[in-house]
């Protein structure tokens, strides 16, 4: 798993490769969570283009950021997932709480 | 229903395994030449039932999981996972969407429900304090033949 994120003027985009399960989303949200409190972006998009895998555990992920953001007055948005990775969305109604472009 | 195939694999309950149990079903189900889409769909659901078995199942302790699956006749694959944990109470309580008992690890609550949508048929049979059997079975399509 592996993770980059670049920022510029308050909008960040934070692009993960990789699977997405129960034991890789806790690095993933020990980086994310760094970077959102130290950084406090009005926006994180999370590009999902180079993720391979994700079972419900990036459901968690996702909905735990999407947390973390409002209450450091920010946005969260999730990009690119490959159209199998957006089932497993779908099915778990995040797109309600999430913009998923 | 013949069995026409069968691998068994025993891991112990780290979190690290839960990818390699999706590499070793893959693995073997490739011999059935299933789609794209069914691939991460048992993928996903073995996943699921991975962690469940990690995550519930054994509480940070460590045990074993055991993976069973089968090719049978009919382009079915049935698959076994059975922990030897703490079990679960309430099953049908489990397997209601969004439930769960470990909010504070970001558990989603989906598990069940994803491995009821991606699989054709589940079964959870649980005993406290013995363990969980987790069964699942998919029928793969007849693709280009």
């Amino acid at each position: 798993m592996d993770i980059d994120i670049r920022s510029e003027n308050g909008a960040a985009i934070a692009h993960l490769r990789g699977e997405i399960d129960h034991h890789t989303a806790k690095d993933l949200r020990s980086q994310l969570d760094k970077f959102i409190i130290n950084m406090q972006p009005e926006l994180l998009a999370i590009d999902f283009a180079d993720i391979t895998f994700m079972d419900s555990s990036g459901i968690g992920l996702i909905m735990g950021r999407c947390k973390l953001m409002k209450e450091c007055g920010g946005i969260l948005e999730v990009r690119n997932p490959q159209p199998y990775i957006r089932r497993v969305m779908k099915l778990s109604g995040i797109e309600r709480i999430v913009k998923v472009i | 229903m013949e069995v026409l195939n069968e691998v068994k694999f025993t891991m112990p309950s780290l979190s690290v395994n839960e990818g390699t149990a999706r590499a070793f079903v893959s693995s073997f189900i490739v011999q059935a030449d299933p789609t794209v889409e069914e691939l991460s769909d048992i993928r996903t659901a073995v996943s699921e039932a991975v962690t469940n078995a990690i995550v519930h199942g054994y509480r940070g302790t460590e045990g074993k999981i055991e993976l069973t699956v089968r090719l049978l006749s009919g382009r079915e694959i049935y698959i076994r996972i059975k922990d030897s944990g703490c079990g679960i109470p309430d099953v049908k309580q489990a397997m209601e969407p969004l439930y769960t008992t470990s909010p504070e690890e970001e558990r989603s609550g989906l598990g069940f429900s994803v491995m009821e949508s991606f699989m054709d048929k589940l079964t959870v049979r649980s005993r406290v304090g013995r363990g969980t059997v987790v069964t699942m079975r998919k029928r793969l399509s007849v693709h280009g033949r």
